[in-house]
């Protein structure tokens, strides 16, 4: 297998339209845009699992990370509940079927670089009594759900965005089980569902919740019918279900986050692939309705991509640009905004969990970034908060998907390759503004 | 019994020989398929309906497989030949690689995604179908008797 890795990779080098990788500017409002270039092959390079041993992601100086929950069967994203508890979503979705044999290889070589367990189909909760950083306490507090992705706590309610429905349940604090199955609030698309993940915001008022779906495809190679109801973010009334587009052409939106104080908006969103190792940048971006932001038909704005045909230049004229580049190939699955009890250095701005690449040849992502804020808006480079989790050889000890700051000081992190939720904490406790006011019993 | 082989061969004779019958199977996969995997190119070319796309990934796919053992067989045939009668082994052997060659850029061209296929994917199809009718007529014509098929 290693042998036949190291031929594909040979084949890509000497098939490759161009030898070396230079790293333009990929960072921020205004990034390079190379021209796209694919040899015969694309870019692949997967980094193989690996065990963490007795090795711990890195944090910043005045940090400290741990392991709060392991053995977990691919946890995506979190949620942190009012009384502190923890609930993970855990589950695997897609399957997509293969239509060409490029499919089967391509699906393959990917899997080389994800984790063997099967995706749980359910919510696990964590709870920390005492306050002493140790979950003690693991309930599963939901099982037999289809893939869930995006949680949110509203009105008393827990909702949980399956791949291919919303769903809610009722909760009180304290509750550590589900009381039974959860009602449908609406069913989502999910035909063929190649891009699967439901990530979810409920808005600032609790009447809304907005849906992230992705495209059914990189870039319309099954068929522009398939796109029908993709790529695009939905705003679904939480009470009755209805629901519409509310911004479109986004490929991947898979992190929404509500920005605190203004109510806004947030997506992380994957780009499309193969065209180069520094294309096409994955974003963050403020989403407002009515918005639409190019995708099959341009990338970053009004760049054409010819690969989707027919065109439509109507649709490129009204494409617009994105706020910030996190860096092509990064894939951003995770987005939570910070808060004062983060810490002064990382109080404004937003974390974002950096999956990792595979159609680069220089891996970039496996990490989780702090973009910085200033008024509201980013302002200046990401800052890494989270990583080392690729190795010095190369190798994946885990790869970061959704973040959650916790308000009362501490950035959870959902690990699906180690099947590990990370905990972060600063060192010594930041007063909590945001939130009661108080200071965090956490002391150390 | 089997005609090809009551053939005696004469010295100096020009009398021909086909190949294998199994062999001939598997060379019957390279026109059709090419040639098809060549139509449903123009018909994506004519339409964005991406299923002709498929279509075609396959119909390649499939050409390259079958006929991977005829050139096997080709090349084996072109080392037990005698010295004398090698070229016209050798001339349908370097046909068939050609085509296959060009038929596997082709399918790693048809790996790219929507119309990125495009134009090198039709180019390339219409030179491997032409390809596997110049191998194919070769092929089907025999070789000298008295020489290994």
């Amino acid at each position: 297998m290693r042998r036949s890795l190291l031929l594909i990779g040979t084949l890509a080098m000497a098939l490759s339209a161009c030898g070396n990788d230079p790293t333009p500017l990929q960072y921020g409002p205004k990034p390079d845009l190379p021209e796209p270039q694919r040899g015969l092959l694309p870019e692949m390079v997967i980094s193989r699992p690996a065990n963490w041993g007795n090795e711990q992601p890195t944090v910043p100086q005045g940090y400290r990370i741990a392991a709060i929950a392991t053995d977990l069967k691919i946890p995506r994203q979190t949620l942190v509940l009012p009384n502190g508890d923890i609930l993970i979503a855990e589950g695997s979705g897609g399957g997509a079927p293969a239509l060409r044999p490029k499919d089967l290889i391509a699906n393959y070589i990917k899997g080389l670089g994800k984790s063997v367990v099967k995706g749980g189909n359910r919510l696990t909760l964590l709870r920390d009594a005492d306050g002493d950083g140790t979950y003690e306490m693991r309930e599963v507090f939901a099982d037999n759900l289809n893939a869930p992705y995006g949680l949110a706590l509203i009105n008393g309610a827990i909702y949980v965005a399956n791949q291919d429905a919303l769903v809610r349940f009722p909760y009180r604090d304290g509750q550590t089980k589900a009381s039974g199955p959860p009602t449908t609030i609406t069913e989502l698309p999910s035909a063929i569902n190649h891009h699967w993940t439901k990530a979810m915001a409920a808005s600032a008022d609790g009447r809304f919740l907005y849906v992230g779906i992705g495209s059914n495809s990189n870039i319309t190679e099954r068929g522009m019918d398939a796109e029908v109801d993709r790529a695009m973010v939905w705003k679904i009334d939480a009470h009755t279900g209805a629901h519409k587009p509310y911004a479109t052409g986004l490929r991947n939106p898979s992190a929404l986050a509500t920005q605190p104080g203004t109510g806004q908006l947030w997506a992380a969103v994957n780009e499309r692939d193969e065209i180069g190792s520094n294309l096409v940048p994955d974003y963050l971006t403020s989403v407002r309705e009515g918005d639409f932001y190019g995708w099959p038909y341009s990338y970053w704005g009004q760049t054409v991509d010819p690969r989707a045909q027919p065109q439509d230049s109507q649709k490129v004229a009204a494409a617009i640009r994105p706020d910030y580049s996190l860096g092509s190939h990064v894939a951003a699955l995770g987005l939570s905004f910070s808060t004062p009890a983060m810490g002064a250095r990382f109080a404004e701005g937003a974390f974002v969990g950096e999956h990792g690449s595979w159609n680069r040849k220089v891996p970039v992502g496996y990490k989780v970034v702090f973009v910085p804020f200033r008024d509201g808006r980013p302002a200046g480079d990401p800052i890494d908060f989270v990583s080392g989790f690729l190795s010095t050889d190369g190798k994946a000890r885990g790869r970061p998907v959704g973040v959650t700051v916790d308000p009362r000081g501490a950035l959870i992190v959902a690990d699906d390759l180690s099947n590990t939720v990370w905990r972060v904490t600063p060192n010594s406790p930041q007063a909590d503004l945001s939130r009661t006011g108080i200071i965090s019993p956490v002391i150390n | 019994m089997f005609g090809a082989h009551v053939v005696v061969a004469m010295p100096g004779s020009m009398s021909r020989r086909p190949i294998h019958p199994l062999h001939a199977v598997l060379l019957a996969f390279a026109f059709p398929l090419f040639l098809g995997a060549l139509l449903s190119d123009l018909a994506y070319w004519s339409t964005f309906e991406i299923q002709w796309a498929n279509f075609s990934s396959w119909l390649i796919a499939g050409g390259l497989f079958a006929t991977a053992f005829a050139l096997l067989w080709a090349l084996i045939n072109l080392f037990r030949s005698r010295p004398a009668s090698r070229r016209g082994f050798a001339v349908y052997f370097f046909a068939l690689l050609a085509m296959w060659v060009l038929g596997f850029v082709n399918a790693l061209v048809h790996a790219k995604d929507a119309w990125a296929v495009m134009p090198e994917g039709l180019y390339l199809s219409l030179v491997t179908a032409l390809l596997s009718l110049v191998a194919s007529w070769i092929g089907y014509s025999g070789f000298r008797a008295g020489d290994v098929t």
